[in-house]
């Protein structure tokens, strides 16, 4: 890894604190990802970034402000990245993945917040993270009442926006978020100093389109059998999709979505064909959460979709392009982002058919529903959607987890159990 | 035909080992080691038994410290072996309640003993063989004395379902004079409400088998009864049932592949 010590020195971060997590990383990585066999080519590049994960992206965001350029650090797929980049900013998820964030959130926030929450809190105000530390703004919103009350603590901090995310997907709701983008639109030219109009826009819109497009591509190619890419890869691809330069992002998707279709051409996997075909649906697994799946993996079952946040929620809606005015670029952009079923809506049957869809199309053969531990949102939902797959004979189990090891063998037991309901 | 099935528990290893006429169990304290524990227990199968080491066919094993021992053809779960064993002593139950060292299950079961669905206690000690244990020293006695030592007509009932809660608020029972053999019927109403609501929620279909190793403790099986309110059988062996599924499970493999 090249050196940053002085970059991280520059930002203020506890260097010592800081050393023991990259001390683990590279080894928790190694024993997670780089055991896989047949891994595509593809994933050299993603590979890359997460050696260098505190480091080379975080460069880029420090040359992008001393060349007067601003950093948007945001924690939500509801938050329209296209604002952001059409007044030439960066928007970058920040979300904490890692146990290792979840006492310095613990300080501050009570027990039973969610870990996500709890490390993102943490990763800023231990000072173990440059992504948290870069950012000239947080956008943030309320899609739980933990994040609500977390951004308060937060907002002491760092400049802070909140985004009103409706809780119901009427007329009216849309057309509030389409107003919550138009003040966004009015803070991010306020932060940046630029205005955005139709063109720098409609160019926004093209450029993270074309993202979620490279992403479908590598979805699509997981439908295959036998899978041509892990669960654990194509998860790795989304959660880097997160921060990284979008236009890059997409090439590099794009060229892992070749490699994946000529494997499916020649009829290779990863897994063999007769594995079991594991649908996940529930909470985001913010890098580098990779438990659940490299548990469900190690037990010889490919994970071929994931409905969630680092999932299908991040890409599967594209934005219209044909709009051409400002005030039809916000409509578009609002009616796209309410397409997504979070479980912060009500109802939210949506998300049920979207699992059935999903289902379908991936040929999935059974579904593990999971959520972080204490989000009661996801928790409560997956009462109804255990209920609506069982009548359809679809096999589902429920797991609640968070990011540390203690339950491993737990979870290893349930999910082989799990498994061997399938396969008999 | 000779096969061994061992169920490597958090606190128990526990052996089967069948052969065509005859059948033997074994269990030993897991200690620290499951490995060394699966060892100790096909030793003391092959002893009881006065066969031979390679005369045994298949060795089938389960339990948490299956993954941890290298001598297995085959690992199952415990949640497949205890169905399976089950279903050999009492075809008629439909639900296992099993309640081991560091967790909880509720299993359904079909006609052949197949797991139709399961349950288990998310990570935390509620409900476990782990929190009577804490309980019991917190009361100055063993485990394996808070069956006999309970008294349901004084019941003082535990509101905090938390390990760490609950011990505090025994220690601050104990501290007001309230009898202990009230205080110990409360343990096992907690753990019986926290296991019955997780039943409840898979479904509870009659009859009802209840294993593991808090299974011997007739406390936990009255406080179970009253939660679901149905009769309840406790297997006289009721520790053995995974190593008897997986035991019963290398058998059949071993007599299908004939």
């Amino acid at each position: 890894m090249a050196d940053y010590q002085q970059m991280w020195a520059n930002l203020g971060m506890d260097l010592e604190k800081h050393d023991v997590l990259c001390e683990v990383l590279p080894e928790a990585f190694g024993g997670v990802y780089l055991t896989q066999q047949d891994r595509p080519k593809g994933m050299d590049f993603y590979d890359f970034v997460v050696s260098e994960i505190h480091g080379v992206r975080p460069a880029e965001m420090l040359q992008h402000q001393k060349e007067g350029g601003k950093v948007f650090g945001t924690f939500c797929v509801y938050v329209p990245d296209e604002v952001v980049f059409a007044a030439g900013g960066i928007a970058a998820g920040l979300c904490g993945g890692s146990q290792f964030w979840v006492s310095g959130g613990e300080k501050v926030l009570p027990a039973n917040t969610c870990p996500l929450i709890k490390a993102s809190v943490g990763a800023r105000l231990d000072k173990t993270c440059p992504f948290f530390l870069i950012p000239d703004m947080y956008v943030a919103e309320n899609t739980c009442d933990g994040k609500k009350k977390a951004w308060e603590i937060l907002a002491g901090e760092v400049p802070m926006h909140i985004i009103d995310i409706p809780q119901m997907k009427r007329e009216r709701d849309v057309a509030a978020f389409a107003a919550e983008i138009r003040d966004f639109i009015g803070v991010v030219e306020k932060v940046t100093g630029k205005k955005i109009n139709a063109e720098s826009l409609g160019e926004a819109i093209k450029l993270i389109n074309n993202k979620r497009r490279a992403l479908q591509r590598v979805y699509n190619a997981r439908k295959a059998s036998p899978v041509p890419i892990s669960g654990k890869d194509a998860l790795l691809v989304t959660q880097i999709n997160f921060y990284d330069d979008p236009a890059r992002a997409a090439q590099m998707a794009n060229n892992l979505a070749d490699e994946l279709e000529q494997r499916i051409n020649n009829g290779t996997g990863v897994f063999p064909e007769n594995a079991p075909r594991i649908m996940i649906s529930g909470t985001p697994m913010a890098i580098p959460n990779w438990k659940l799946h490299h548990i469900v993996e190690s037990l010889g079952a490919a994970i071929v979709v994931e409905e969630s946040c680092t999932g299908t929620r991040y890409f599967e809606n594209l934005v219209d392009e044909t709009a051409s005015t400002l005030d039809e670029q916000i409509r578009a952009l609002a009616e796209r982002y309410m397409k997504t079923n979070c479980a912060c809506f009500t109802p939210n049957s949506a998300r049920i058919d979207d699992i059935i869809r999903l289902a379908d199309e991936y040929k999935v053969d059974g579904i593990i529903d999971t959520n972080l531990q204490f989000c009661n949102l996801y928790s409560t939902e997956s009462y109804l959607i255990k209920q609506v797959m069982t009548e359809r004979n679809l096999p589902i189990i429920h797991i609640e987890t968070d990011y540390s090891e203690q339950d491993f063998e737990q979870l290893r037991t349930r999910v082989e159990a799990f498994l061997e309901m399938l396969r008999k | 035909m000779i096969v061994i099935g061992i169920d490597i528990g958090s606190v128990a290893a526990k052996g089967y080992i069948i052969s065509s006429g005859s059948h033997h169990r074994a269990m030993i304290p897991t200690g620290w080691s499951p490995r060394e524990a699966g060892q100790a227990i096909i030793d003391q199968l092959l002893e009881a038994s006065g066969l031979e080491r390679n005369q045994v066919e298949q060795i089938y094993v389960t339990g948490y410290g299956r993954v941890a021992f290298e001598h297995a053809d085959k690992t199952v779960t415990e949640i497949k072996c205890h169905a399976r064993g089950v279903a050999e002593l009492y075809p008629e139950v439909r639900t296992i309640i099993d309640i081991g060292g560091q967790d909880s299950k509720v299993i359904s079961t079909g006609e052949k003993g197949q797991v139709l669905d399961f349950a288990m206690n998310d990570k935390c000690a509620a409900g476990t063989g782990r929190f009577l244990q804490v309980m019991a020293t917190a009361l100055g006695l063993d485990v394996s004395e808070l069956g006999d030592a309970e008294d349901p007509r004084q019941m003082q009932t535990i509101s905090s379902m938390c390990t760490v809660f609950a011990e505090s608020e025994i220690i601050g029972s104990l501290a007001r004079g309230n009898p202990k053999g009230g205080i110990i019927a409360g343990l096992h109403q907690s753990v019986g409400k926290r296991v019955a609501a997780m039943a409840r929620r898979m479904g509870i279909k009659e009859q009802v088998a209840f294993t593991g190793g808090v299974a011997i403790n007739p406390g936990v099986k009255r406080a179970l009864e009253e939660e679901i309110g149905t009769r309840i059988i406790v297997p006289q062996a009721c520790q053995y049932t995974g190593a008897l599924g997986a035991a019963l499970l290398a058998w059949e493999t071993l007599r299908r592949d004939l």
